[in-house]
């Protein structure tokens, strides 16, 4: 597997505080990763020692195959979690600056800038000071000028907090757009729904800690219960569940349905097959729903934390 | 390098552009002007007022004694009671009434004369009615112990030292002046240049802090850069300013006092004393005491302190700027700039005047805090070079170390929100 970063053995304290310990994490490349976390877990301090902000006290990080060199801050783009830009200067000549502190030439820059203003139709903002503009509108001008260099690594650091649903939706799609184009996304947040949207690999980390990481796929199959979701109607239903409570672990479900089902959650054994469950329900009741309980990102990030708690 | 470029031209366009700044650059000299003219004016006011004294010479030895001038007139109470001379005065309000009772011991006179009125007499007046009385009384003394006042009269003479210093270059009393005047000058800019544009550096970086775009600059650039690249572009923007000030300053002072005849140059109280003693062949002496002076070496120590003090505070004035969330909390930590800055002020034109070489003068040209300003001061009075070495070498030690200390704290708090810096903190940050 290719892999456009590697983290290992990332270790950093300030003061007494320890807010990475041993973290190794490997970002494969045109990937997107979720960094999921509870709030101070260490989330942005390792994103701003991969952007050189912050220096680890130890560990290393391997860019593109090699260590991490300062002039590779033009291959990253970084939208923090705490972005704003200058109130009170145009908003066409601080993206030119900052395109060209991330070593664009002038020329160069203000062709993209074009590009990018007129995919997103801002052209008639170029002249306007950031203190006429809304909070949206502004945080539209911070994602062209986190993209606009064309970087290796894109980081988002809850890019969609702000956003209204439509401009979340437009940004979204942009994102996809830049990993189909070939750039690997580096996501970081505490909402999960975004991370099971978007994400083909995260990692969790909570109280500096890394608890877990891998495919979004294998970690959700790692975490699943045997646990299945059902809708049966039978004669006589309560015959039926006392029946279905001897052999199995029952639940109760909820779910929307058409019949007035009794609606269960039944665990199987590690051993046992779907199908003989199934097989089993058919010969009782007539099955309306069967479905497997996928375990969400949410209920693996409560579980996983609270378990190490 | 091309980074540091980059920036330097966005913060020397970002404040040349402030509003604030454009009106500042042209109202200063005209408020600066408008003030020097004023006080020039209130003074040449205060200088024309006329004083009427009376007179009440009981002992009859000072008849003719005060002579009237300009701006004081003397009137002759003697005929009248003291009670009703007091209350002429305040009837015609005059300035005051001086009695002088009759006694035929000098000294014991001396020690009698009184003065009466509504407030106490200026210093000068005081001073000046002492002197004829005491003159009088002297000569008096001198003829009653029998001593032949004409002798001593023609035997008077009058020394006006001529100095020269080793090299044979003859000087005056007027270049101590004129070196005051120099070096008092460049301390002073040099302090009002570090406060103001100081304050600026500041103000940018808590700026960048709570507009929350500094997160995105240092992920693209070195905070160090960010910094140093901040300090220079204000201080390149100082310069377009204080150039503009100059220039349009020197335009209005001449303007003014062409048109208005107020000798608006001639009014610092320094220079007026000075030039009062002024014959013509001084005035020459006064310019050859300016081309006397050691300029080239002046200069160059000018820009060298300037630089050094300049690069010293705005680098600490950065770190304050980088340790709180807004500009209210620098209170606590403004007190310890400004006062190494007085002091160098205070030291400089106390201390430096009266002893230029003196230990005080000489320990606070050294101090790297206090050196800028106080070396500047003792330059015009000539300073060893091993002196000068010693006290570059400390400050540009101190500015490395300084900038070093100042870039750790900067580093570590323009990502630090919420939280209120104290001393322990600050240093706390300094070993992340």
């Amino acid at each position: 597997m290719d892999n456009l970063l590697v983290a290992e053995n990332i270790h950093k304290k300030f003061g007494n505080f320890t807010a990475l310990n041993d973290v190794s994490i490997t970002i494969p490349r045109g990937s997107i990763f979720g960094l999921l976390g509870p709030n101070g877990a260490g989330k942005t301090t390792f994103i701003r020692i991969i952007n050189q902000i912050t220096m680890p006290d130890s560990g290393t990080v391997l860019f593109d195959g090699r260590p991490l060199h300062p002039n590779d801050v033009s291959n990253i783009g970084y939208l923090p979690e705490e972005r704003g830009l200058y109130k009170s200067m145009k908003v066409g000549e601080q993206a030119l600056y900052l395109a060209r502190l991330k070593g664009l030439s002038k020329a160069e820059a203000k062709e993209r800038l074009n590009y990018w203003f007129e995919k997103l139709e801002i052209t008639h903002w170029w002249d306007k000071k950031i203190q006429e503009l809304s909070k949206g509108m502004a945080q539209k001008v911070q994602f062209v000028i986190t993209v606009l260099h064309q970087p290796k690594l894109l980081i988002f650091d809850e890019p969609f907090s702000g956003f209204d649903p439509v401009n979340a939706e437009l940004i979204k799609n942009e994102i996809l757009q830049l990993r189909d184009e070939g750039a690997t996304i580096l996501f970081s947040t505490h909402r999960m729904e975004s991370v099971e949207e978007l994400c083909d690999y995260m990692a969790l980390i909570n109280e500096s800690n890394k608890l877990l990481d891998g495919k979004v796929d294998d970690i959700k199959r790692q975490f699943k219960s045997n646990t299945f979701e059902v809708g049966l109607s039978a004669v006589d239903e309560v015959a039926l569940l006392k029946e279905l409570e001897t052999k199995f672990t029952i639940g109760k479900a909820n779910f929307k349905s058409l019949t007035k089902d009794l609606k269960l959650s039944i665990q199987i054994k590690e051993h046992e097959s779907p199908n003989d469950l199934l097989q089993y329900l058919i010969s009782k009741s007539v099955v309306n729903h069967f479905v497997e309980v996928v375990p969400s990102v949410n209920d693996i990030f409560i579980k996983t934390v609270t378990k190490n708690a | 390098m091309r980074n540091l470029k980059l920036i330097i031209q966005r913060e020397y366009l970002a404040r040349v552009r402030n509003k604030t700044f454009i009106v500042m650059t042209f109202l200063s000299p005209l408020i600066l002007v408008g003030m020097i003219s004023l006080i020039a004016y209130l003074s040449m006011l205060n200088n024309s007022e006329k004083h009427t004294f009376g007179i009440k010479d009981d002992s009859g030895i000072f008849s003719n004694e005060f002579k009237n001038t300009e701006e004081i007139t003397f009137i002759d109470l003697t005929s009248i009671s003291l009670e009703d001379a007091k209350d002429l005065v305040v009837e015609k309000e005059y300035s005051g009434v001086l009695y002088i009772p009759d006694m035929n011991n000098n000294f014991e006179l001396a020690r009698n004369v009184q003065f009466f009125g509504k407030e106490s007499p200026a210093l000068g007046i005081l001073q000046k009615l002492e002197n004829v009385i005491t003159e009088k009384l002297t000569t008096r003394e001198l003829v009653d112990r029998g001593i032949d006042i004409s002798k001593i009269e023609s035997a008077e003479t009058k020394v006006n030292i001529q100095i020269q210093n080793f090299q044979g270059v003859h000087t005056s009393k007027m270049s101590n002046y004129i070196k005051m005047f120099f070096g008092g000058a460049a301390g002073y800019l040099l302090m009002m240049f570090i406060i103001i544009y100081g304050n600026m550096v500041m103000r940018s970086v808590i700026e960048e802090k709570t507009n929350r775009i500094i997160e995105i600059i240092v992920s693209s650039v070195k905070p160090i850069q960010l910094m140093l690249g901040k300090i220079l572009g204000t201080s390149l923007a100082g310069i377009t300013q204080f150039s503009i000030w100059v220039v349009l300053g020197s335009i209005l002072l001449f303007v003014i006092s062409s048109f208005t005849g107020v000798d608006v140059m001639t009014s610092a109280p320094q220079t007026q004393q000075g030039l009062e003693q002024l014959g013509n062949s001084e005035i020459q002496q006064l310019l050859v005491d300016i081309s006397n002076l050691p300029m080239a070496l002046l200069i160059v120590s000018f820009l060298v302190y300037f630089i050094g003090g300049y690069f010293l505070y705005s680098a600490i004035y950065a770190a304050i700027g980088a340790a709180v969330d807004s500009e209210t909390d620098t209170q606590q930590f403004m007190f310890p700039i400004i006062l190494p800055l007085m002091l160098g002020i205070y030291v400089g034109f106390f201390s430096v005047i009266e002893n230029p070489h003196g230990s005080v003068s000489t320990i606070f040209s050294m101090i790297p805090l206090t050196s800028p300003i106080v070396m500047l001061m003792r330059i015009p009075f000539g300073v060893p070079w091993y002196e000068l070495l010693i006290s570059i070498v400390i400050l540009i030690v101190t500015n490395i170390a300084v900038l070093w200390l100042a870039a750790k704290i900067y580093r570590v708090g323009i990502l630090m929100y919420g939280k209120k810096p104290t001393y322990k903190e600050l240093y706390k940050w300094l070993k992340y």
